[in-house]
């Protein structure tokens, strides 16, 4: 879409690019603090056991230690959703938990006497899927946690429950039951390990420097963790996070709490092992549900337990099934529903905040028994879609349990649009039939779908400090994690300003210096600092042309201002710089504020082509189109590579090849390195599309929402629509492995 | 290995002597050296385990895994690093490296050191490849925001820019 701005909408390098590309930028590892110390972590050998003794001794006496902390040194605060972990605890609930925690000179050092640690361990009987773990009589995780189920939680939507399902099922033309699994387990694996580096600056005040994707949501999270101390949060550039660097308070404890003990700065570094074997993984699912289907696609009643495996611990376990079962609503829409989750604790690593965060694990399994239903009836997903997600007036439960009513623009020509430039009239041949087949290649095409509200979520404020030199400074809580943000942000308030970019800086990302932010998360970025980024710039304008006034003799109203010039507008060439309003030796301060709105939404549909060898089982990803819809664009090529990690970051692919692979002989999981966990390399690229769908949406002053973490979202339950479409067969477990491929096709005995 | 008490390294043009025992260790890897004792943080480390492609630097005219190779099978040897790209003089960025900022050929950029020394070695021995034997060379390169695509472009404008090696 032609615009008329400077900026929105059109490509700037990032302003961080020059730092990226010549290796200045300053990652969570190249902190590095005088006096400075490393923190190692003994692990358990075992799924979940008692500890009977532990002996630190030998380690403390080590020259060169200054910590060594067990369960009896530590805080005993919790912390997840709800609070129920511990940094150390007596007991040990999956291979890789934390025993100890030890400080020393060098990682040397440490790794020495993290060995030299004596533990005696009570073995306890460990259980690793939902149907064992809530079984009478099994090994309880948490002595709060009767059968291992964490109870819901009042204020959260934990159910979809409204309309009658009994007068829904009478309606149907056809009903239909089945089982969905998203149990993969995977790990989105940014390339730079999880990472904190703490110190205490007094008794009461903790600073820590964060490789995370969320500033603010730290300092909100850690503090009552921390018995209401100060905290300064800074953040380094962070390598990569998909969710999972958000605040996670167990590597922020480590450092804290050996911090505290040695009086030194403390650097928590989790190798790669660590980080894939006992950091926090995405949840996993399986839902048992049931649909009624009109034979015109309208579904009339939807009903299911929803089982999600949240291993030895729930990050945010709660408040994704409060997001899933929101995002359900708005990609189907549906007047009777009875769905039920239960969140279940087993001996398996934790599970955290990852990209998709409840809707992409409740979609990649419900979508496919609704893909049974849509066949049932002979319908084309396409027109089912159409017919079934969000429009402007429809009502939805959103997270926190209340009605919400969309407002937003109509996306059905982003369904069009990515049908058309995809092909998929002329790919689609009806419910399993191939598009092609060649020999032992059969080709099918799938789509899947995903909508999110939570790019209104929570609140946001920022303010825009302007300078006698003509410069203005963003004062945001927002640090960089790869999605271009900090840079977006820069480009609307030089927009709001007219200020060359270069003019327009973003201040150092911690938590003592900006106003309150609370997450870079649900791709709220861009509607909700945005907007409190606007608002600020708009502020702070305001105030400077009010400034130039009465030097110009002229009202606030007959100004306009461009590059560091307050100009007459009917009369350009009067003019005067910055500084004559400002005066050098005073500030402007602009202020914003957005408050919580859960009435719009974002949009992604991916369509995608796989070839199946029945031969060998091997499913190929030939092609993908993303087709998004988020309101006018800010920066395209951010948005472009955002919308391309629908492959990463246990995305798309946790449908073809990717996850976490246990032992459940031992509980111990058996790829934890980066050869054995498998991840899509340069030289096995399908085509990738993207296309978006610009039109206004009534956000903020440039129309825009965000719509970068949804990328991975609908892939899984595509591809497994295509596989389906082109074998015939419908494999329900993800991945869909060579060996899945081939006993679905009978060629295994 | 000879009995040698020192290490001697060419990084980026400037030689370093490291002393065995004093300044490193014999079990220290050269991406351990190059980041630990020579503060050359631009390489990172990620897996640690010669599977990602990460810490990639020139070694003596060839990319390799500096997590892998151990500082003191290093030397006499010259390394490139990615702080060696630039012009020290004019700060001039090298073309691989502007045309990655031109086509945003990255999104969290912990990788984009690995991949720009990959793709420098390439060049420097191929000036004209092929997409596939670009896509061949960064096949060890892990990216996990998938800036793959972009990286393509980046790689491939350079090369039809004609200025690489000049």
């Amino acid at each position: 879409m032609a615009n008329n701005y400077r900026y929105i909408g059109k490509d700037t390098p990032r302003k961080d690019a020059r730092d990226i590309v010549t290796g200045k930028a300053q990652y969570l590892d190249d902190v590095r603090l005088p006096n400075m110390l490393i923190g190692k972590v003994l692990r358990s050998p075992l799924p979940h056991a008692n500890i009977k003794r532990i002996d630190v001794g030998r380690a403390a006496a080590l020259p060169g230690v200054h910590a060594v902390l067990t369960y009896k040194d530590v805080t005993d605060a919790v912390w997840g959703i709800p609070n129920h972990m511990k940094l150390l605890d007596k007991k040990v609930r999956f291979v890789g938990d934390a025993v100890a925690l030890v400080a020393a000179d060098t990682a040397e050092i440490a790794n020495k006497a993290v060995e030299l640690i004596e533990v005696e361990y009570e073995p306890l009987p460990a259980c690793y899927n939902v149907e064992e773990a809530i079984k009478p009589g099994q090994p309880q995780l948490y002595d709060q946690y009767p059968n291992n189920i964490i109870p819901q939680i009042s204020k959260l939507l934990q159910n979809v429950v409204k309309g009658d399902v009994d007068k829904g099922f009478a309606e149907a033309d056809e009903i239909i039951e089945g089982t969905g699994f998203y149990e993969c387990f995977p790990n989105p694996l940014p390339p730079e390990p999880p990472g904190v580096v703490a110190y205490w600056e007094n008794q009461d005040k903790l600073v820590a420097y964060v490789a995370t994707q969320s500033l603010g949501l730290n300092k909100y999270l850690a503090q009552p963790f921390f018995r209401m101390a100060d905290t300064q949060f800074i953040a380094t550039q962070c390598g990569g996070s998909y969710g999972t660097k958000n605040a996670n308070l167990t590597p922020i404890g480590y450092a804290a709490e050996l911090s505290k003990a040695a009086r030194r700065p403390v650097k928590i570094y989790y190798t790669k092992e660590e980080h894939l074997a006992a950091y926090s993984l995405r949840i996993s699912c399986r839902i048992n549900a049931r649909v009624g289907i009109k034979k015109d696609g309208t579904v009339t009643a939807v009903t299911g337990d929803w089982f999600v495996n949240t291993g030895s611990g729930s990050e945010a376990g709660p408040h994704e099934i409060a997001v899933g079962c929101g995002e359900l609503q708005l990609a189907l829409r549906c007047p009777n529903w009875n769905l039920h989750s239960t969140l279940v604790l087993t001996n398996r690593a934790p599970t955290g905040i990852v990209r998709g965060y409840g809707g992409q694990e409740l979609e990649s399994s419900i979508l496919p028994i609704m893909g049974m239903a849509m066949e049932k009836v002979g319908v084309n997903p396409v027109d089912f879609f159409k017919k079934n997600f969000v429009r402007a007036g429809d009502e939805y439960f959103w997270r926190n349990g209340k009605k919400y009513v969309y407002r937003g623009v109509d996306f059905s020509p982003a369904i069009d649009n990515g049908a058309a430039k995809f092909g998929w009239n002329e790919k689609w041949k009806g419910w399993g039939i191939p598009t092609s087949v060649d020999g032992n290649k059969r080709r099918g095409v799938g789509l899947g779908i995903h909508c999110n509200a939570d790019v209104g979520e929570d609140d946001s404020e920022a303010w825009v400090k302007l300078t006698a030199d003509g410069r203005a400074l963003v004062l945001v809580a927002v640090s960089e994690a790869g999605q271009g943000q900090r840079s977006s942000l820069a480009k609307m308030a030089a927009e709001v300003l007219q200020l060359p970019l270069d003019y327009v800086n973003m201040s150092f990302p911690d938590t003592d210096g900006n106003p309150f932010e609370f997450a870079l998360v649900g791709s709220r970025g861009t509607f909700t600092v945005g907007s409190a980024v606007i608002q600020a710039a708009e502020d702070a304008r305001r105030q400077l042309l009010e400034k130039a006034a009465p030097v110009m003799k002229l009202k606030p109203e007959e100004l306009d201002t461009v590059d560091g010039y307050i100009f007459e507008i009917e009369n350009p060439e009067n003019r005067i710089p910055w500084r004559k309003a400002i005066g050098i030796t005073s500030t402007i301060l602009g202020k914003g504020r957005f408050n919580e709105d859960f009435t719009l939404s974002n949009f992604l549909m991916t369509f995608v082509e796989v070839e199946v060898d029945t031969a060998t089982g091997k499913v190929t990803l030939v092609n993908v189109l993303n087709s998004a819809g988020c309101g006018q664009v800010i920066s395209p090529a951010s948005l472009e590579g955002q919308l391309h990690g629908a492959l990463g970051s246990a995305g798309l692919d946790t449908a073809i090849f990717e996850g976490g692979m246990l032992d459940t002989s031992i509980g111990r999981m058996v790829n934890s390195n980066m050869i054995d966990y498998k991840w899509r390399i340069f030289n096995d690229l399908p085509h990738f599309d993207n296309i978006t769908l610009d039109t206004p949406m009534p956000s903020h002053r440039f129309h825009a929402v965000g719509v970068g973490e949804i990328a991975t979202s609908p892939g899984p339950s595509a591809v497994l629509m295509a596989v389906y479409n082109a074998i015939g067969r419908r494999i329900m477990d993800y991945p869909f492995t060579p060996d899945k491929v081939l006993n679905a096709l009978g060629k295994t005995t | 290995m000879p009995d040698k008490s020192t290490i001697n390294l060419v990084v980026n043009g400037k030689p370093y002597e490291l002393m065995i025992g004093k300044d490193i260790i014999p079990s220290d890897t050269l991406a351990e050296t190059l980041r630990n004792n020579l503060g050359l943080l631009g390489t990172k480390i990620s897996c640690d385990r010669g599977a990602c492609g990460t810490c990639t630097v020139i070694l003596n005219g060839k990319a390799v895994l500096s997590c892998t190779i151990l500082t003191v099978e290093c030397d006499g040897m010259s390394v490139t690093t990615i702080e060696g790209l630039e012009d020290p003089k004019t700060g001039q960025l090298h073309p691989l490296q502007q045309s990655f900022i031109d086509h945003t050929a990255f999104q969290c950029g912990f990788c984009t050191p690995g991949i720009i020394m990959t793709v420098k070695d390439l060049l420097d021995k191929n000036p004209k490849p092929t997409e596939g034997e670009i896509k061949q060379a960064l096949s060890g390169n892990f990216c996990r925001c998938i800036s793959h695509y972009e990286v393509l472009k980046a790689v491939t404008a350079v090369i039809e820019g004609g200025e690489y090696g000049k």
